[in-house]
C-alpha cells in the first residue's frame, strides 16, 4: 500500500536579483527585481511502506524542496500530495505525530546542554511520560551505541556523535516515515556507516519508511534499493540504482592489462579510450559489440588481464549532471 | 480541555527547565545583569527625582504615584528580558538559520514554543526591584490599597504584557519575509523605555500619539492608575480590548506568514 503519493508536486519560487556592488545593494532596496524559479516541476511517484529510497541530485536539483513540501514544510505551488492519509502543508497534530525530520545540516539537540535534556524536551511535546521516554531512549541509545555521551554537553560531541543523537531525538516519539536530508554529512567513514546500519536496523525493526537524499553514493548503494533521480527539478529516474546505470551508460568499463607496451592507435576502434599508459588501458565500449570487440582484444592483443564491469554510478551520475541537455 | 492545558504546562516547564539550565552554564553574566540592573534603576531614580521637589507633581503624579509606573516599568522589563528577548529574537534567528524547521514539524503551536521555548533568569532581579518599588511607593503613599483596585491592577498588567508580547511578536513574525528585523525589535524595547514616567508627564502631542498611536499609556500607566483606583471604565476597557485585538492579530498574522515561510537551503 502506498504511503506517500506524490502526483504532477510543483513548486515556483520568487527570488530576487541583484547586482553586485553597492550600487546593486541600493537600487535592489529601493526597487527589488524577483525572478520565478521552477525548483520542482511536477514530480510523480508512490513510496510503499517500509520502502527506503533514495534521492540523488546535484545541489539545487529540487530533493530538499520536495523533501520539504513531503513533511509539510513547504507549501506546493501546484500537484497533489498525500502522506500517510494527510495532506502535509495542514500539519495536523497526528500527521506530525507520524514523521520525522532529520537534517544534516541543521541541529535541534540545545548546543549547552547534554542530549538527554533535549530528549526529554522532545518527550514533553510528544506527549510521552517520564517511564516510556526513558525505555525508549535506552533501547535506541543502545542501538546507536551511545552511553556517557548523552549526559556529556552536546557542544563537547563529536560531529558523529551529535549526529547519533540528533537522530535519537528525532525518533522518540517512533514515527513511521522517516525524512533523512543529508544524514551523513561530514562524518568520517567509520561514523558513516554506523548510522547507515543504524537506519537499516530502524527500518526491519519497526518497518519505517525512510526517505533520504545524500550525496554520498555509499549511502544510497547500501540502504536503498530503489533511487529517485531528480535534475533540474523533474524526476529523470524512478527504479533500481542498476537500472540506473543501465539508462545512463549504454557502455560499459573495460580494464585491460598488457604484457608489453602496444601502440595507442591500435585501441581506438574499439570504443572510447579513458586511460592509457603503454601496458594499462581502459576503454568504455559500447554494449552491443562488447563480446565482438573482446574477443578480437583476445585475439591480436597479448593480453595479461582483462576485466568488464560497470562504470562507477557517481560518474555516470556526475556526467549527466555536467551535460545539461540531458 | 484540562488535560491539554495540563500537558502545556508541562511542556513549559520542561521548556523552562532546560532555558534555565543553558544559562546558568555561564555563571558570570548573572553578575553583570545584577549590576546592570541596579545602574538602571539609579538613573531612572535620579532623572524622576530632577521632576519633583517637595510636595510638587508631575503631570498630576505624586512622587510616590510616579514610582509605581517607575516599579511597573521595571517589573515589565524584567518580564521582557526573562521570556520576550530572549525567545522573540530566537525567532529571527530561526528563520536565518533554519531551524524553524524543527520547531514546525513539533505537534504543538508553533506560536507557543517559539514565544515560550526560553526562560532567562536575567530578568528576574528587574522583577523583584520593581514590585518591591510598587510595594515601597504603595506604603510611602498615603493611599490605602483595596482588593478590588489590586485585582484591576493585576489585569491591566496582563493586559500591557500582552500588548507589548503581541506588537512585539508581530515585528518578529515579520522576518520570515525580510529575514533580519533586529533594529525593528529594538524599537519596542525603546517604546517601553518611554513608559518609565506617566504619561501624563509629556507633552501634549507626545501624550497623544502615546495613547492613540504606540499603547505606552497602557503598558505602564493604566495599571499603575488601576493600582491607585483612579482609572476610568473607559481606560480599562480599551486595555482589555486592545490586548485581546493585538494578540487575535498576532496569531492570525504568524499562521499567515508561515506560508511564506520557505526555510533556509540547504
Amino acid at each position: 500500500m502506498a504511503i506517500i503519493t506524490v502526483k504532477d508536486l510543483r513548486k515556483n519560487f520568487r527570488v530576487s536579483v541583484k547586482r553586485p556592488g553597492l550600487s546593486g545593494s541600493l537600487k535592489n532596496f529601493f526597487n527589488r527585481k524577483t525572478i520565478l524559479v521552477e525548483a520542482v516541476k511536477g514530480v510523480t511517484f508512490k513510496v510503499s511502506q517500509g520502502e527506503m529510497v533514495g534521492f540523488i541530485g546535484p545541489n539545487g536539483a529540487g530533493k530538499t524542496t520536495t523533501l520539504k513540501m513531503l513533511c509539510g514544510l513547504v507549501h506546493p505551488s501546484g500537484g497533489e500530495l498525500l502522506v500517510a492519509g494527510h495532506k502535509p502543508q495542514s500539519r495536523n497534530t497526528s500527521f506530525l505525530k507520524d514523521i520525522t525530520l532529520v537534517m544534516g545540516q541543521k541541529q535541534q539537540l540545545i548546543w549547552d546542554l547534554p542530549p538527554l535534556d533535549s530528549f526529554y524536551v522532545n518527550a514533553a511535546v510528544y506527549g510521552l511520560n517520564k517511564q516510556e521516554a526513558s525505555k525508549r531512549i535506552d533501547e535506541l541509545a543502545a542501538m546507536l551505541e551511545l552511553n556517557d555521551e548523552l549526559v556529556r554537553p552536546v557542544r563537547k560531541l563529536s560531529l558523529g556523535q551529535r549526529m547519533k543523537a540528533e537522530l535519537l531525538a528525532a525518533l522518540l516519539h517512533r514515527p513511521s516515515i522517516l525524512f533523512l536530508d543529508e544524514p551523513t554529512l561530514g562524518l568520517d567513514v567509520n561514523a558513516q556507516s554506523k548510522v547507515r546500519e543504524f537506519l537499516s536496523k530502524y527500518n526491519k525493526r519497526y518497518g519505517a519508511t525512510i526517505l533520504l537524499t545524500s550525496h554520498y553514493m555509499a549511502d544510497i548503494t547500501s540502504l536503498c534499493s530503489r533511487v529517485l533521480l531528480i535534475h533540474q527539478g523533474s524526476l529523470f529516474h524512478d527504479g533500481s540504482l542498476d537500472e540506473l546505470t543501465l539508462k545512463l551508460s549504454p557502455y560499459r568499463a573495460v580494464r585491460i592489462e598488457l604484457k608489453e607496451p602496444q601502440p595507442k592507435g591500435l585501441f581506438v576502434n574499439y570504443g572510447q579510450l579513458e586511460e592509457f599508459n603503454g601496458c594499462l588501458v581502459r576503454l568504455l565500449i559500447p554494449r552491443e559489440t562488447l563480446t565482438d570487440s573482446i574477443t578480437s582484444i583476445l585475439n591480436n592483443f597479448p593480453v595479461k588481464d582483462l576485466e568488464v564491469c560497470d562504470p562507477p554510478v557517481e560518474e555516470l551520475i556526475g556526467n549527466l549532471f555536467k551535460n545539461p541537455n540531458y | 480541555m484540562f488535560k491539554t492545558l495540563l500537558s502545556t504546562l508541562n511542556i513549559i516547564r520542561s521548556f523552562w527547565s532546560t532555558g534555565l539550565a543553558s544559562e546558568l552554564e555561564y555563571k558570570f553574566n548573572f553578575y553583570f545583569e545584577i549590576i546592570a540592573v541596579i545602574g538602571n534603576l539609579i538613573g531612572s531614580l535620579f532623572v524622576l527625582s530632577l521632576f519633583y521637589s517637595p510636595g510638587a507633581t508631575l503631570g498630576g503624579w505624586t512622587w510616590s504615584n510616579a514610582l509605581i509606573v517607575l516599579g511597573i516599568h521595571t517589573f515589565l522589563d524584567g518580564i521582557t528580558i526573562s521570556i520576550l528577548q530572549p525567545n522573540l529574537s530566537r525567532i529571527v534567528r530561526h528563520v536565518q538559520l533554519g531551524t524553524l524547521d524543527f520547531v514546525l514539524l513539533k505537534p504543538i503551536d508553533a506560536q507557543l514554543w517559539v514565544s515560550l521555548r526560553m526562560f532567562s533568569p536575567w530578568g528576574i532581579p528587574s522583577m523583584i526591584t520593581g514590585f518591591l518599588l510598587i510595594i515601597y511607593s504603595l506604603i510611602s503613599s498615603t493611599y490605602a490599597l483595596r482588593v478590588s483596585t489590586l485585582i484591576v491592577g493585576i489585569l491591566m498588567l496582563t493586559c500591557s504584557f500582552l500588548i507589548l508580547y503581541s506588537l512585539w511578536f508581530l515585528i518578529a513574525s515579520t522576518s520570515i519575509w525580510f529575514v533580519k528585523v533586529w533594529n525593528a525589535t529594538e524599537v519596542l524595547r525603546s517604546l517601553l523605555v518611554a513608559g518609565r514616567y506617566p504619561v501624563s508627564a509629556y507633552s501634549a502631542p507626545l501624550r497623544t500619539i502615546f495613547t492613540f498611536v504606540l499603547p505606552v499609556a497602557f503598558l505602564t500607566t493604566v495599571p499603575a492608575e488601576a493600582i491607585l483606583g483612579t482609572s476610568t471604565g473607559i481606560m480599562i476597557l480599551s486595555s482589555v480590548s486592545i490586548s485581546i485585538v493585538f494578540f487575535v492579530i498576532s496569531r492570525y498574522f504568524w499562521r499567515y506568514a508561515l506560508r511564506f515561510y520557505t526555510s533556509a537551503s540547504s
